[in-house]
């Protein structure tokens, strides 16, 4: 296993965590696999070769949930099919995202650990676990560490994982109100998002939680639109939602976007797209938290 | 490197099994087994589509090792009473075209009636959204979709 030809990966198969996290001290440039769903289009189209593959998929305790106190620490290998019919009710932003990913098979394979190590700005994962204000954790030889996920993206496709480190779970807080999920793309299934917007409110602190995707160099987060809707919103009357403070919410979220023109779409459009969303999902949030 | 596994039931061995290399690929270039289709490579086509122990895969999306010691099906082995309605159904609703994507429509469709003997159109929809038709025959695979679900049942 040590010696290996220039282009020929070596495939590490840990069973457990601790033999994971060994190997990966030992071999830093190691890529780690688990659904494939990523990695697996760079080699089939030969766009990288990894001298060692670290197959993650036999590592029973990243593929388990539980809770712990007010949060769930879902496992980084537990798929996007587990996520959306095991945590819906628990973790509805979350599950609501997994629901949009690919398409049957990519849900059946693809894990929250691996969109966030991909850390695409266009992850689905990422903006409700920002609007949620979940935790990463990260683990390697020398500990286990937890990166909240606003601080876990550094830059398109860069995260803040040493190099002898693995994403090993997220901490993500148990539903405390309405969630809510929107994503823009070509077609329901099999799509890169043009943008995404997550939203998640929390009735007894009455604050808001934003994230949005692809809509800058890492997934964002808009402040401003959070502590607007959190000042403004009639949570002791519950009376409808103004219409005014939607479009300014929406305005703010638009405006918080880093987007730049590409393939999937222009700058304007994903700015515009963004307002629109934001509105819809919060006027939906909270028609969800009026009824309840 | 090599790998042992179990497809369609019987024990099978690949050697020289390139590390980086597709369990789509091991199938087809070491086992022969060529029922499921090679077009996409990334995941959005479903023409490649068999079941890892229970569970529906793009085969394309697995590295062959990750399967060492499981449990593969490919359309080859859907050869039980369901699998051949799923088979037949196609045949006789004429959801055949060029017939490039059908394995994977065969097998995708064998799992959705695996999980739910009476789906629904939109949940017909949502389980292939997955398989590409590029003869775009879709209304026929809907047709053959609810043909084989309604023999099952029956």
């Amino acid at each position: 296993m040590t010696t290996t030809a220039l282009d020929t990966p070596v495939f590490l198969r840990p069973t457990t965590l601790a033999e994971a996290l060994a190997a990966k001290a030992a071999h830093p440039d190691a890529a780690p696999i688990t659904g494939g769903t990523d990695i697996m289009v760079e080699l089939n189209f030969d766009v990288r070769r990894p001298a060692v593959l670290l197959d993650l998929s036999e590592v029973a305790e990243l593929r388990t949930w539980e809770r712990d106190g007010d949060r769930v620490r879902v496992g980084a290998a537990v798929t996007y099919t587990r996520i959306v019919h095991e945590l819906a009710d628990e973790l509805p932003g979350l599950a609501l995202a997994a629901r949009t990913v690919g398409s049957p098979q990519i849900r059946n394979r693809g894990t929250v650990g691996g969109n966030l190590g991909a850390a695409s700005p266009a992850g689905d994962c990422h903006p409700p676990l920002l609007a949620t204000g979940a935790d990463v954790e990260v683990a390697g030889v020398r500990g286990t560490r937890l990166v909240p996920v606003a601080e876990f993206f550094t830059g398109v496709k860069r995260t803040a994982l040493a190099a002898d480190e693995l994403v090993t779970a997220v901490l993500v807080p148990r539903k405390r109100g309405p969630q809510q999920f929107a994503k823009i793309g070509t077609r329901n299934a099999m799509v890169i998002a043009v943008c995404s917007f997550a939203l998640a409110l929390d009735t007894s602190a009455r604050t808001v939680g934003t994230g949005i995707g692809s809509a800058g160099p890492t997934p964002l987060r808009a402040p401003q639109a959070q502590e607007l809707a959190a000042a403004e919103l009639p949570w002791e009357s519950r009376d409808d939602i103004d219409v005014r403070l939607a479009t300014r919410f929406g305005e703010l979220v638009a405006a918080a976007a880093r987007p730049i023109d590409d393939v999937r779409g222009t700058a304007a459009y994903r700015r515009l797209a963004l307002a629109v969303l934001a509105r819809r999902c919060l006027r939906w949030a909270w028609q969800e938290y009026r009824c309840a | 490197m090599r790998v042992t596994l179990t497809v369609n039931d019987e024990a099978r061995v690949a050697d020289d099994v390139w590390p980086g290399e597709s369990l789509l690929s091991m199938l087809r270039e070491r086992l022969g087994l060529t029922g499921s289709k090679n077009a996409c490579e990334q995941g959005e086509c479903g023409s490649c589509s068999i079941y890892l122990d229970d569970t529906l895969v793009c085969s394309c999306l697995v590295a062959a090792g990750q399967a060492e010691g499981h449990r593969v099906r490919t359309v080859e082995g859907l050869t039980d009473g369901d699998g051949d309605a799923v088979k037949a159904a196609f045949v006789e609703a004429g959801a055949v075209q060029c017939g490039f994507c059908t394995p994977g429509l065969v097998v995708s469709t064998h799992a959705l009636l695996d999980r739910d003997a009476d789906p629904t159109d939109p949940d017909i929809r949502e389980a292939l959204a997955g398989n590409l038709c590029r003869c775009t025959g879709y209304e026929k695979i809907l047709d053959a979709v609810r043909l084989a679900a309604e023999r099952r049942r029956a």
